[in-house]
């Protein structure tokens, strides 16, 4: 997965030439202020609202209608979206419903998506009688539940509690490298980038920019005990600075 | 030890272990449940006691306010007269129910699909909607081929708008994220109307037939005042204007009734229906538990 040289710009300028590489099997996080146009950029990627000019080049994998690659995006937006009306079940079937896969041969890969986000017991409940977190992770499930490719998250934790949150980047490091996607993963959380990926991509605002594009190398495994690690202390100042200059380059008030 | 042992258990057992405690849901008392229908039941009979009362005690003549035995018994002996009229005026109801709710839910899903398409409709939209559907009832008893047919026009009229406007609403409320994310799988406007957006609709739709519903009772009713004639085949409104013009109170107090428990049941009806397709999820339908 190769998308080369995205280059927009819209009414207000929300982003200007913007390029980025994302190679397979990443997990970017896209750091930056809010108003930086990260969101914006993942939505042009998903092909929600296209660019007013530039592109997006994929990999030659079958490429709809849209310009898109068939079936190979996951969303997670900032809310579950879920809707009320559906069981979990029922929410986590949509992607398979619309692509025209019958109840029955969807059961067990919506099964199994849901025991793997640690929700097998609840198929049957409604949205609304989850909690924040379980919510987030019926989300989740309907955007694995078709094995994409690349996983696009949009500050997918940022109105969760500390300990739900903690838990759940736990478990979505733990999904990416079971099944190996790309994730590209929204954030303005220093310590959230710092702990999920592998590259940071620092946005600075006015207009959007990449401003830095960070590798994160580290060999330890990402548990509790590398949040209290020196490395990860490091890390997060690095990007913590990073980002400061960002704001302050993009005429920060913020 | 062992012998007394298990004979304190199991009494321990049967208020203490987690299961037990776990499904007991929170239940109402019995006696809130009987005092939940003792209470209106209690005053509706109290109302009709004094009622009965007043007018024995005040020796008020039947032709000025009938005692409740006296409507009673109406009921019993008009209904050759009553309930066909009954059963016309629920057919003006229904069929302008239903007509308003197909063409109501037709007419909104239309108008969502273009802007240009709402465009071009708002104003007949409009005028239809600020006109009084009542003054148009006697231009309608002209043009259509018969009385029937102009009041269930005039019904329909009615009981459309609160059905397509609420539904116009309920299809435009759908959240924009759930939106892009039939977009991002590539749904087609079909898959995105009939998945999405109709079920998003259904509260508002509910609402819209609650009061649909009503209204289109009263619209049969007004319009066929409005009609003033009708020999043959008329309605509740009809017989009574009827027995007021022949001074048979107790028979206007049972149309009355029967119109009033008509209107009972058809609350009843839409409320039941509106529970019953959103209970499991909508906030409307869901008991508050604090």
């Amino acid at each position: 997965m190769r998308n080369v040289n995205k280059i927009f710009s819209n009414g207000t300028l929300a982003l200007k030439d913007m390029s980025l590489d994302v190679f397979r099997g990443e997990f970017i996080s896209l750091l930056g202020p809010s108003g930086c146009g990260k969101s914006t950029a993942l939505r042009i990627i998903a092909g929600l609202g296209g660019a007013s000019s530039g592109q997006i080049d994929w990999p030659s994998s079958k490429i709809n209608s849209r310009g898109l690659p068939e079936g190979d995006i996951g969303f997670v937006f900032q809310e579950p979206t879920l809707m009320p009306w559906q069981t979990v079940f029922g929410n986590v079937y949509l992607p398979l419903r619309l692509k025209g896969v019958s109840k029955a041969a969807a059961r067990p890969q919506i099964m199994e998506t849901l025991a793997s986000v640690g929700l097998a017991d609840f198929e049957k409940s409604y949205p609304r009688e989850l909690s924040g977190g379980m919510k987030m992770r019926v989300s989740i499930a309907r955007a694995l539940v078709t094995k994409p490719t690349l996983l696009l998250m949009d500050e997918p934790f940022a109105a969760l509690d500390e300990i739900t949150r903690q838990k759940l980047n736990d478990d979505v490091l733990r999904l990416w490298k079971q099944s190996g996607v790309t994730v590209i993963f929204v954030t303005h959380s220093v310590f959230e980038s710092a702990y999920l990926s592998n590259r940071i991509v620092v946005m600075k605002a006015r207009p959007g920019q990449v401003y830095a594009d960070l590798p994160l190398h580290t060999s330890a495994e990402r548990n509790a005990d590398y949040r209290t690690s020196e490395e990860y202390r490091a890390t997060t100042h690095g990007v913590s600075r990073a980002l400061q200059e960002a704001i302050h380059i993009g005429g920060g008030d913020h | 030890m062992s012998d007394t042992l298990p004979a304190a258990v199991p009494a321990h057992d049967e208020s203490g272990t987690d299961s037990a405690v776990a499904i007991l849901a929170p239940r109402t008392p019995r006696s809130e449940k009987i005092m939940r229908i003792a209470i209106p039941v209690g005053m509706l009979v109290l109302a009709v006691i004094a009622w009965h009362l007043m007018v024995v005690l005040n020796n008020i003549p039947k032709y000025i306010l009938p005692a409740p035995a006296d409507v009673a018994k109406s009921l019993l002996t008009d209904y050759p007269t009553l309930l066909p009229a009954l059963w016309v005026t629920l057919k003006i109801t229904f069929t302008a129910l239903f007509l308003a709710l197909v063409g109501g839910v037709a007419l909104a899903i239309l108008l969502v699909q273009s802007r240009w398409i709402e465009l071009a409709l708002f104003p007949f939209a409009v005028i239809l909607q600020v006109t009084p559907i009542i003054a148009i009832t006697p231009l309608l008893l002209i043009y259509a081929p018969d009385t029937q047919t102009a009041l269930l026009i005039c019904s329909f009229l009615v009981a459309f708008f609160p059905i397509l406007s609420n539904m116009v609403a309920g299809l435009k409320s759908v959240d924009h994220n759930l939106l892009n994310l039939y977009d991002l799988y590539g749904a087609s406007r079909w898959q995105t109307l009939i998945y999405l957006k109709i079920p998003a609709a259904m509260p508002y739709f509910m609402a819209g037939l609650r009061i649909g519903g009503g209204l289109a009772l009263i619209a049969a009713v007004v319009a066929e005042f409005a009609a003033g004639t009708a020999g043959e085949g008329s309605g509740l409104a009809f017989r009574l204007l009827e027995a007021q013009y022949r001074l048979n109170i107790p028979r206007m107090f049972a149309a009355l009734i029967l119109l009033t428990a008509t209107g009972i049941a058809i609350f009843g009806l839409t409320s039941f229906i509106a529970w019953f397709s959103l209970h499991r999820w909508h906030e409307s339908a869901i008991r508050r538990e604090n």
